[in-house]
């Protein structure tokens, strides 16, 4: 079962994330702007994307910690020519691998400085985008923005 | 198992066909390698379809007994389609091997095919796309010249590539392709207009970094090595392959100026050829954008870790340098109709070892190499064949 947030919302219109139980209580956090990874309580294992089994030992007992939020940027792209027709009017826009002080990489985006500001090692820190009403994307801004 | 030969190869024209369905294109492919071979459709035992994303592109499914139905195909013979992303016609051609080694087929027929310009650009990137991590990679942005750019930017960042450095593979497979009439790019292009030219696609890469949104077919026939020697055609054997995998999405990976599919791929079929690198004459390598071909030569172990841009810029993968890659023109500039593309690979490599290459035919050539990457590298199919 699955319930996608709803996409009429304030006209965004880009994919959203899908709220299904392993994902919902992370997507609840970022919702009250708070940045949390899942973590493994039989391995300790800290991980990303949420799920329901550990990537490691496959243990079905884990939590949510509360995260940094703070991380550094890995590798970036500017994108400008020919994005997806959900992307299209957002150019120049980054996308960028982000490795937070946890040791998770993720996709992200880079917000709050000028695309061709962006740097291999950058350090960046998250910030929350109210996208519509349901949901609230983690982005990544330079720190001291 | 078995030796296994390639007896008949065939190309449809890479590029905008219009005036051609997908099954036409099929079709043509498969006709002219079983005409190549000299065998009729009766004699075909099995056949493999490579595609992509013809459920996106044309809005099809089944799409083996499909083409099969088209070409007319003997009932009693299994129809699969095989998808793995840009390598689903690497793959098809190692299942073609394997049906054959099994012993369950005589004469195998592979397709591999795309027709991908039904759609405008952004949706071709969106359906693209899809190879990627959909959930945790795509929605936020992320494309495949996006992904290429994040490699290319670590590549940067460690071993000092420059955008000349990646413009040289440009220009070289820009000129190759001149002499291709089935490749779709007929254009010249020179270091200055590249490094001029400020189409930025995804930041580091421009326009003439990417490959080309293409339509097109390739058909190859497969015997074993036995039956292959009684038919007219001069038969080029495969003489090792191999097929591995990576984690699935970019940013699972520990390195990005690395796939690990590859090196794992081209170490097992070097083995089982039991050939040496330097024994190559000539490569197809999978140049979606010209970053992946740096890294690429680098993989294969033709050339030290970080200097794929260097190398390619002295000419060492020219038509005429110490091994030449992608005399075809490549994904560059002969085309990448994703799923044809692994088995477009297979016929140049053909053609180029029976010496029937015309102007872009490398001199001497005994031993190729086939190198077919799906997504961000998570499937590398890795073919050695030999002149026998
Ligand atoms: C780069 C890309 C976005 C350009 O698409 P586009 O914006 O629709 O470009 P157009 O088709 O409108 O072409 C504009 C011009 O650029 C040229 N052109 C298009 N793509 C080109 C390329 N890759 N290299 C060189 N020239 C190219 C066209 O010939 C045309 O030239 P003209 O003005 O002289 O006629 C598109 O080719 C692309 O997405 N390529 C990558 C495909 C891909 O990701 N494959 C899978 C890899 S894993």
């Amino acid at each position: 079962m699955s319930e996608k947030a709803s996409t009429k919302s304030g006209g965004y219109e880009k994919p959203l994330p899908e709220f299904r139980p392993e994902t919902k209580p992370y997507w609840d956090a970022c919702k009250k702007h708070e940045f949390s990874l899942p973590r493994c309580k039989k391995c300790g294992k800290v991980f990303f994307y949420p799920r329901a089994l550990c990537p490691v030992c496959m243990s079905q007992d884990l939590e949510l910690i509360k995260a940094s939020g703070k991380a550094k940027v890995w590798t970036f792209a500017i994108h400008h020519m020919g994005p997806t027709p959900a992307y299209k009017g957002e150019p120049p826009y980054v996308v960028a691998i982000v490795e937070t002080q946890e040791g998770v990489k993720m996709m992200t985006n880079i917000v709050g400085c000028k695309p061709e500001d962006v740097r291999i090692g950058m350090a960046v820190e998250v910030v929350f985008d109210d996208v519509t009403p349901e949901v609230t994307l983690p982005k990544f801004k330079p720190i001291g923005k | 198992m078995k030796r296994v030969s390639v007896i008949g190869i065939g190309n449809t024209r890479y590029g905008v066909i219009k005036d051609r369905s997908f099954l036409d294109l099929a079709v043509e492919a498969g006709k002219k390698a079983m005409a190549d071979a000299g065998i009729t459709t009766d004699e075909v035992e099995a056949f493999y379809l490579g595609n992509y994303a013809g459920s996106d592109f044309i809005n099809q499914n089944h799409l083996a007994p499909y083409v099969g139905a088209a070409l007319r195909l003997r009932r009693d013979i299994p129809c699969t389609h095989i998808e793995n992303a840009c390598a689903s016609g690497g793959s098809a051609v190692r299942e073609g091997i394997l049906a054959i080694g099994s012993g369950t087929a005589g004469k195998v027929l592979v397709i591999g095919i795309e027709k991908m310009n039904t759609v405008p650009t952004p949706k071709v990137t969106e359906f693209l796309a899809k190879a990627g991590d959909w959930e945790h990679e795509v929605k936020v942005g992320y494309t495949f010249p996006s992904a290429f750019a994040m490699m290319a930017r670590r590549h940067m960042h460690q071993y000092g590539t420059t955008r000349e450095h990646l413009a040289a593979v440009t220009v070289k497979n820009h000129t190759n392709a001149l002499k291709n009439p089935d490749a779709q790019m007929q254009k010249l292009v020179s270091m200055e207009q590249i490094l001029n030219d400020n189409r930025v696609v995804a930041d580091p890469l421009r326009l003439y970094d990417c490959s080309l949104i293409t339509d097109g077919a390739s058909a190859v026939i497969l015997a074993d090595k036995g039956t292959a020697r009684n038919l007219s055609r001069k038969p080029v054997d495969i003489i090792g392959f191999a097929q591995a995998n990576d984690s699935f999405a970019l940013y699972q990976k520990d390195d990005l100026t690395r796939f690990d599919a590859t090196v794992e791929a081209a170490n097992m079929a070097f083995q089982m050829a039991g050939v040496k690198r330097e024994d190559v004459d000539v490569a197809e390598v999978h140049d979606c954008f010209t970053i992946a071909e740096i890294i690429a030569i680098e993989d294969l172990g033709f050339v030290p870790k970080g200097e794929g841009g260097p190398a390619t810029l002295d000419g060492l993968t020219s038509l005429n340098g110490k091994f030449a890659v992608n005399p075809s023109g490549g994904l560059k500039a002969k085309g990448h109709p994703v799923g044809a593309t692994g088995v477009g690979q297979i016929v140049e490599i053909v053609e180029q070892l029976r010496g029937e290459a015309g102007d872009r035919q490398v001199k001497d050539a005994e031993i190729g190499l086939t190198h077919n990457l799906g997504g961000s590298g998570a499937t590398c199919v890795v073919h050695i064949l030999a002149r026998c």
